[in-house]
């Protein structure tokens, strides 16, 4: 009897300490999640006044200023630095997402189970990988293997576009070290590969089983049931995990700043030394040693960088995340 | 898929599989095959490239000798110069470790609080908004996060602001995704029950959460924070721009500059053959080249032990969820 009279107080108290608790435990990860949003904002909003005074000098000060510039003026070495960024991407991206695709079909309809998820992390282990390592390989140890292959692709392909290059008097092509476009294209499509395939791996291992063995017993052979039903249900996934890729390959730094010779132009021959460069190996390339001004001008290049990933990858993650509402799985 | 099997292998039997469909089922296979084997070839060929060009820095010491020794590992850059066979990361690795630490204090309480938050009591549009910008901000460049550190710390403690903090910071714009990512989906995993049960026993929400949901998943959290840290340890471009390089010991994040692995690795890239002209001075023209692969060795041996012992802790200690 005792308890229970005591037992209404006790328990309002109890209550109320609850409420404190739980209203400050759900405020905490209230603000820990707005944290990331204002983060979010923090980095564009710091990036756009960094980048202020670049934007907002007359060019031919900046090119004063700016050693880097070369007398040419900003806009137009962006210009030549967003087409470098994302031509090197784009050939790199139509490299990786088949081979990519081929390996995450490998691991969800053709490895033998039991081992399918120790092949998913050795290509995962592809991607534990930092870039700098790459960059070493490719310059020291890819780049001399790859040599004859260009030089053998500019000397018999010429009148291809992407592979013009001009082919010297003494039988040597133009094509020198062999740090082009191409060589950076193919290590970054080895880099992008993992995060192709544990998406589009996950996507197709998804696919209702039932769609399968509905194919199969139709007299489908495993390719077609694959063609059927696998693939008509990770198109947008495969889609999407494409477009990540693409956002990857876009920000990718070290790799392309240790193995390219920078240059600037719009050439579209993957051949040509010293043509290309990306937004984010030009930053790397030149911050060390920028100026105040340098360094204002190169945060504006690292901003439009970040509004073109930005968008890709918003638009790849929209994509990925519409393909649940429409997949009719659930 | 026996099934599969027992028509490819009779072609034009009574199966009725024409000769076309079955050769494409062949192509198709050894082409997704050859896929398969095409990503190992890096894999094995970097591998082992790494080691074996790792481990020519070990094989010599600062008089030229040849004897396998670890000084690589307990010196720094200091007064090293030219073609000395001298010089290691012992700076590099202090740094390394500092900034990634830093780094992880930061995002690790944010990002677990806002998978808390998303998985535990998110709702509405503040919970569709924070997940959709975590996937975004998993893309944000790696170099643009280095950017934005400096420019933060540029506006708030004067430009040129180059320390192992601002690194640290850099790098947490990185790892909070991942870590929000990971933690989520272990939580996710915490059965309902779990909470329900505790509930019952008239636990509040936030104890629950605390004392039941997160000792549940805490390996695979761990796992998470882990993998997060090994993706993070190796960034070099953001580091480039916001600690810059340093040729000697700091434990200091807080002032002055900072080497890390994989910048030095760059740093020595860089550098390229060193002449060797006095023949009574010990030197080696490939020093540089030497430090950067043995730089090269150490930071995967890291990031896979890291790997490793991620995969091990998930695989041993996480909880049977009876999924």
């Amino acid at each position: 009897m005792k308890t229970t009279t005591e037992a209404p107080p006790a328990a309002g108290l109890a209550i109320h300490q609850r409420n404190l608790g739980n209203s400050a435990f759900a405020g905490l990860t209230r603000g820990a999640a707005i944290t990331i949003l204002v983060t979010l904002a923090a980095v564009a909003a710091f990036l756009v006044a960094k980048a202020w005074p670049a934007v907002t000098t007359p060019q031919a000060e900046l090119s004063d200023k700016v050693e880097w510039l070369n007398g040419t003026s900003l806009p137009q070495v962006i210009a030549y630095l967003i087409f470098g960024t994302v031509f090197i991407a784009t050939v790199a991206i139509l490299i990786a997402a088949p081979i990519s695709f081929g390996i995450a079909l490998f691991i969800s309809h053709y490895a033998p189970r039991r081992l399918a998820n120790a092949f998913g992390y050795l290509v995962d282990l592809l991607a534990a990988i930092p870039s700098v390592i790459y960059g070493l390989w490719g310059a020291f140890v890819l780049v001399p293997v790859l040599l004859p292959a260009l030089q053998w692709l500019e000397r018999n392909f010429n009148w291809f576009p992407l592979f013009k290059g001009r082919v010297l008097v003494d039988g040597t092509t133009s094509v020198g070290t062999g740090r082009v476009a191409l060589s950076a294209a193919i290590v970054l499509a080895i880099m992008v590969l993992p995060i192709i395939t544990a998406v589009t791996r996950e996507v197709f291992l998804q696919t209702p089983v039932l769609h399968e063995e509905a194919a199969l017993a139709l007299g489908a052979t495993r390719w077609e049931m694959i063609r059927m039903a696998v693939l008509p249900f990770g198109h947008s996934g495969m889609i999407g995990a494409t477009m990540l890729g693409l956002g990857r390959a876009l920000g990718e730094t070290m790799a392309i700043f240790m193995i390219l010779s920078p240059g600037l132009s719009f050439s579209f021959s993957l051949l040509e030394p010293a043509s290309h460069n990306t937004i984010a190996a030009n930053i790397a390339l030149n911050f060390p040693e920028a100026n105040g001004m340098g360094v204002s001008a190169l945060i504006a290049m690292g901003l439009a960088l970040f509004v073109i990933t930005l968008g890709v990858n918003m638009l790849a993650r929209w994509i990925v995340s519409r393909r649940a509402e429409f997949s009719g799985a659930n | 898929m026996a099934a599969v099997r027992s028509l490819e292998s009779t072609p034009g039997s009574l199966s009725g599989l024409g000769f076309r469909r079955v050769w494409t089922d062949r192509a198709m296979r050894w082409l997704i095959y050859a896929a398969f084997s095409f990503a190992m070839i890096p894999l094995v060929w970097l591998t082992v490239t790494v080691i074996r060009r790792g481990i020519t820095r070990f094989t010599y010491d600062s008089t030229g000798a040849h004897r396998l020794n670890l000084e690589f590992l307990t010196s720094t850059m200091g007064d090293v110069f030219g073609g000395m066979p001298d010089g290691g990361i012992m700076h590099a690795m202090v740094g390394t470790l500092m900034i990634t630490v830093v780094a992880a204090l930061i995002s690790v309480p944010v990002g677990l609080m806002t998978a808390i938050y998303v998985v535990e009591y998110g709702r509405g549009r503040l919970k569709r908004w924070v997940t959709f910008f975590v996937d975004v901000m998993t893309g944000i460049p790696s170099i643009v996060a280095g950017l934005f550190a400096y420019a933060l710390f540029a506006v708030l403690f004067g430009p040129g602001t180059k320390t192992g903090l601002v690194g640290a910071v850099a790098l947490s714009v990185l790892m909070t995704p991942v870590v929000v990512r990971a933690s989520e989906e272990m939580l996710r995993l915490v059965p309902n029950e779990l909470r329900e049960a505790a509930y019952a026993l008239g636990v509040p929400k936030w104890l629950t959460v605390l004392k039941v949901v997160l000792r549940t998943a805490f390996a695979g959290i761990t796992t998470g924070v882990m993998l997060a840290v090994a993706r993070v340890i190796g960034e070099t471009a953001p580091l480039l721009v916001a600690v810059g390089v340093s040729n000697s010991l700091n434990w200091n994040p807080l002032d002055g500059r900072m080497m890390t692995l994989p910048v030095y690795i760059v740093s020595e890239y860089r550098k390229g053959a060193q002449p060797c002209t006095n023949p009574g001075v010990p030197c080696v023209a490939d020093v540089a080249v030497d430090r950067a692969w043995a730089a090269a060795m150490v930071l995967i041996f890291i990031v896979m032990l890291l790997n490793l012992v991620a995969r091990i802790i998930s695989r041993y200690l996480s909880p049977k969820t009876g999924r």
